[in-house]
């Protein structure tokens, strides 16, 4: 213990440690673990006014999950969340995929850079703009509907934002980054000789990916899924404005929670949220078999 | 001026591993000084020790007399030439070579004077503005030699710095390290696995196997008398006879061996009845002419290898004792056939008794 | 075989073109829209070319407001954030103890934590325990929990290419930490800081989850959107869309551009120079 501070005060000096310990010190306890065993304490206790919080009635109980188990409604808006982000999720990684590879391996040069700021620009603009071009596209007088009912496809429009589509739809969109890089960055470190070894042997490309570039790639594909679930189930943005009412997504209830300044209740709905994405993260991992490591973007 | 550097007791400890072990050695001021041994001897560590980046576990270091514990790197006298050089390389030329001057306070115009000095010394004219990544291997060598010297040091630590070079520069910047270390008086202190450049460059030389300081002395005596086994084996090539010791006479000793009985010298002043190994360097192998000449063996040929001014002779005796002579291309020495039998003999002052030791022979 | 390469060929290329159809459409879209003297944001009918949204986007005293308070977080955000990162950054590189792996993962854990939480975790810690309610402050700290962490990762990854024989060297030759350290790690870091800083900037700039759980009833620009999307809907979104991506058009050419300049000056250097 003596010889850790006695080399790091001669790497760095008393400054750099104090340093160093101030700024983590500060990030670790104020911002990250203070903030969230708050919420967790809101969440077991049960919401009271005022003048009685610090009272006897003030007590740790875990009614507040209890609401949550008993209340079909909400129940049922988190696993169609669970259901409905799975589905974002997988979309995104068969839209990504090929684009990833091709970004890697097959495209040359200029075109990589060119291709990849064509990737880059869109998010440059704020994601609810985006979403809200897709609103003004799937809106009963939108785009889509004016032209299918000009093609003579339908005669009514459709009403796209029933159900979850509008939803699913907007956050692909508003997601695809987040799967793109981190397979393209895996995938890149595959050396292109081992493809062209197997072509060379007669393997189809099917065969390719199956057996060699989808195993490679077994990390970046477990941090995209990751990243585009937590995306999907944690945002707020897409729902809001893509969805109705039928297709209430769960951070919409948490929202709803605090909007009704009942934040036990809110804080107990955000720690299930939480758990539901650590679980999430623990089965990637365990599934790709993946490491912490792993995640630098 | 150059300081001298004491070495007392010192051992350095990484957990259960003695990277080094009870070292003890004094370093004139003035002195070039070099460290000797095999890749993981130690001999890094000691220079790190010397150079303030850690204290060691036992013992103590003195710098011009100075007990150096607890004194940083930054505050020793000494200035040190890393492996990999080290050089900054956001900064010029002239930048790196000023950086000890200038984190010293030295007033600019003052600076430029003394780079331009160094630049000078260390022959780098005119490169004073690039870059240090635009310059040949051998050019940022001397970079990094004159940025040490700008500040002055009473001590000069120098960690294989010529191993990267090609041949042909070593030998060229070894001649200069040594004019440098003529011209400032600093003391050097300079370490290496290549004993041909200890032994040029050096006024004395310290021999280590795995973290432990077997000999100091001067090239000359490092060579012809050396005192362990270890040092013999590193050092230039050896014939080694094993045997068991008949009898003492003084200095010398008589040593039986399966190859026949022979008179050594008895520098590690060992008893009858143990066991040991003499020591001969083949250049000190001669045919035997004189009939009652001192050791003499009978061997075959093995084989000639005819170098130009000199030929490597490989001889077996009955006993399968291995023996290799080294002929000077005088003129005098006949021509030997492979195969052939011959007589050779050695002096008993060019052969040495030495302890069997545990320590591996190189 | 020619056959199945360019059918290969034709594949990927139409599957590259609606993909980036998919991208781009709907910002091409937008932007049309926006120049459409229709009440309706849409296409169709189109009521002649205008630029009065424009107009009314720069009438609304709200949307300035709210940008604002925009750039205050942002930039508190990046002058939190990036010393964070970069004490975190060193923390991980250059200290070595047992519990190393665990605090890592500890500190990358914001930026797997759904953003609402971290919102909501700051605003209830600041308002109830600390009496600062719901603001600027509240979605600076909520914000800077989690783009410290990015700002750190982007540092640690040059900072573990620092040769530290260079910190040794500059030691040896009587330099101070503070010397070492603004002399030397600081010039070889700067690049990681300069890109940490405009990643914490846009990060902050365009963040939605954490703010609206942090801020109270305070506005940046993504909630004001948020708020005006969610009421009535105007083509003065269009014309703030297209500010965007004008914006974001002549950022990436700017940044093309000196990519490619960096890339010349490189080609330049790597020319031979004689040995001496």
């Amino acid at each position: 213990m003596r010889d850790f501070w006695n080399t790091a005060l001669r790497d760095l000096g008393k400054i750099g440690v104090a340093y160093i310990l101030i700024t983590v010190g500060a990030w670790l306890v104020f911002m990250i673990l203070i903030p969230q065993l708050i919420m967790f304490d809101y969440s077991l206790r049960p919401m009271l006014p005022l003048r009685e919080i610090g009272g006897p009635k003030d007590v740790w109980t875990l009614k507040n999950y209890l609401v949550f188990f008993s209340n079909r409604l909400h129940m049922a808006i988190f696993f169609k969340t669970i259901w409905s982000s799975l589905i974002v999720t997988l979309t995104a990684l068969a839209i990504c995929y090929p684009i990833a590879f091709y970004l890697a391996k097959v495209a040359r040069g200029t075109k990589v850079g060119l291709l990849m700021l064509g990737l880059i620009i869109p998010y440059w603009i704020n994601e609810l703009l985006r979403l809200f071009a897709w609103q003004i596209i799937l809106a009963d007088m939108g785009i889509l509907n004016q032209l299918l009912i000009f093609l003579g496809i339908i005669a009514d429009p459709i009403n796209f934002r029933m159900g979850n589509g509008a939803v699913i739809l907007g956050m692909t969109y508003a997601y695809i980054l987040f799967m793109v890089f981190p397979i393209y960055n895996v995938m890149e470190s595959l050396d292109r000789n081992q493809l062209d070894a197997a072509r060379d042997l007669g393997s189809s490309w099917l065969r390719i990916h199956y057996k060699i570039v989808a195993p490679h790639a077994k990390p970046g594909i477990a941090v995209g899924c990751t990243m585009t679930f937590m995306l999907a189930a944690g945002t707020v943005a897409a729902p809001q404005l893509l969805g109705s009412p039928s297709s209430f997504w769960f951070t919409q209830v948490i929202n709803t929670n605090f909007e009704c300044a009942n934040w036990n209740l809110g804080a107990a709905y955000a720690t299930v949220l939480m758990l539901l994405c650590v679980i999430f993260m623990f089965i990637m991992l365990k599934l790709f078999k993946v490491g912490l490591k792993e995640l630098t973007q | 001026m150059g300081q001298d550097v004491e070495l007392l007791d010192v051992s350095m400890r990484f957990g259960e591993f003695y990277a080094a072990r009870d070292i003890n050695v004094h370093i004139q001021a003035g002195e070039f000084f070099s460290f000797l041994g095999p890749s993981g001897c130690g001999k890094t560590t000691l220079l790190r020790l010397v150079s303030g980046f850690m204290d060691p576990s036992e013992g103590k270091i003195k710098i011009g007399g100075k007990d150096m514990r607890g004194i940083g790197s930054n505050i020793r006298p000494t200035a040190m030439i890393f492996q990999n050089l080290a050089l900054f390389p956001l900064m010029t030329v002239e930048n790196n070579i000023g950086f000890g001057l200038e984190v010293r306070g030295m007033p600019k115009a003052k600076q430029k004077k003394k780079v331009e000095e160094l630049i000078e010394l260390v022959d780098l004219h005119g490169t004073g503005d690039r870059m240090v990544s635009e310059l040949s291997g051998g050019q940022m060598q001397r970079v990094a030699i004159a940025r040490a010297l700008a500040v002055n040091p009473a001590v000069l630590l120098l960690d294989e710095p010529l191993s990267a070079l090609d041949l042909r520069l070593r030998s060229h910047m070894r001649a200069e390290l040594r004019n440098i270390q003529r011209r400032t008086g600093v003391t050097f202190i300079y370490i290496t696995h290549d004993q041909t450049e200890a032994l040029t460059m050096s006024d004395r030389v310290g021999v280590m196997s795995i973290g432990k300081l077997e000999q100091v002395a001067t090239p000359e005596v490092i060579y012809n008398n050396p005192e362990t086994i270890f040092v013999a084996s590193f050092v230039g090539e050896s014939n080694i006879i094993q045997g068991d010791i008949i009898s003492i006479d003084g200095d010398y000793a008589l040593l039986k061996t399966t190859s026949g009985s022979f008179f050594c010298k008895n520098p590690q002043h060992m008893s009858p009845g143990e066991t040991a190994t003499i020591f001969i360097r083949p250049e000190t192998v001669f045919l035997a002419k004189e009939p009652n000449a001192d050791n003499v063996l009978t061997c075959s040929t093995k084989n000639l290898s005819f170098e130009g001014s000199y030929a490597v002779v490989t001889l077996t005796t009955e006993q399968g004792q291995l023996l290799t002579m080294r002929l000077n291309n005088d003129g005098t020495v006949p021509r030997i056939e492979e195969g052939e039998n011959i007589k050779v003999r050695f002096s008993r002052e060019n052969a040495f008794l030495l302890k069997n030791g545990d320590s591996s022979i190189a | 075989m020619k056959s199945s390469k360019s059918i290969f060929r034709i594949v990927t290329g139409l599957y590259l073109a609606l993909f980036f159809a998919y991208m781009f459409l709907p910002l091409i879209f937008m932007t049309i829209i926006a120049f459409n003297a229709n009440d309706i944001p849409q296409i169709t009918p189109w009521k002649g070319f205008t630029l009065m949204w424009f107009g009314e986007l720069a009438k609304d005293e709200q949307m300035w407001s709210a940008l604002w308070n925009s750039f205050i977080v942002a930039f508190s955000v990046v002058a939190i954030s990036v010393p964070i990162g970069l004490g975190g950054a060193l923390l991980l590189t250059r200290l070595q103890f047992k519990a190393r792996n665990f605090v890592y993962g500890v500190l990358v854990s914001p930026i797997l934590t759904p953003g609402i939480i971290l919102g909501i975790s700051t605003f209830l810690f600041w308002d109830s325990y600390m009496n600062i309610p719901g603001g600027l402050w509240t979605a600076i700290l909520g914000q800077s929990t989690f783009i410290s962490t990015y700002c750190m990762l982007l540092i640690m990854s040059r900072a573990q290419r620092f040769d530290l024989t260079q910190e040794e060297a500059a030691f040896d030759l009587g330099a101070t930490h503070r010397q070492v350290f603004w002399k030397i790690t600081l010039p070889f870091l700067r690049p990681a800081l300069i890109s940490s800083m405009a990643l914490a900037f846009m990060q902050s700039f365009d963040n939605y989850n954490t703010t609206l759980f942090a801020i109270g009833v305070e506005q940046t620009l993504p909630i004001y959107i948020g708020t005006k999307l969610r009421s009535f809907i105007s083509p003065a979104m269009n014309a703030l869309a297209v500010v965007f991506i004008v914006l974001t058009i002549i950022g990436a050419i700017v940044y093309e551009y000196r990519r490619r300049r960096e890339m010349i000056k490189a080609g330049v250097k790597i020319a031979p120079e004689p040995a001496a």
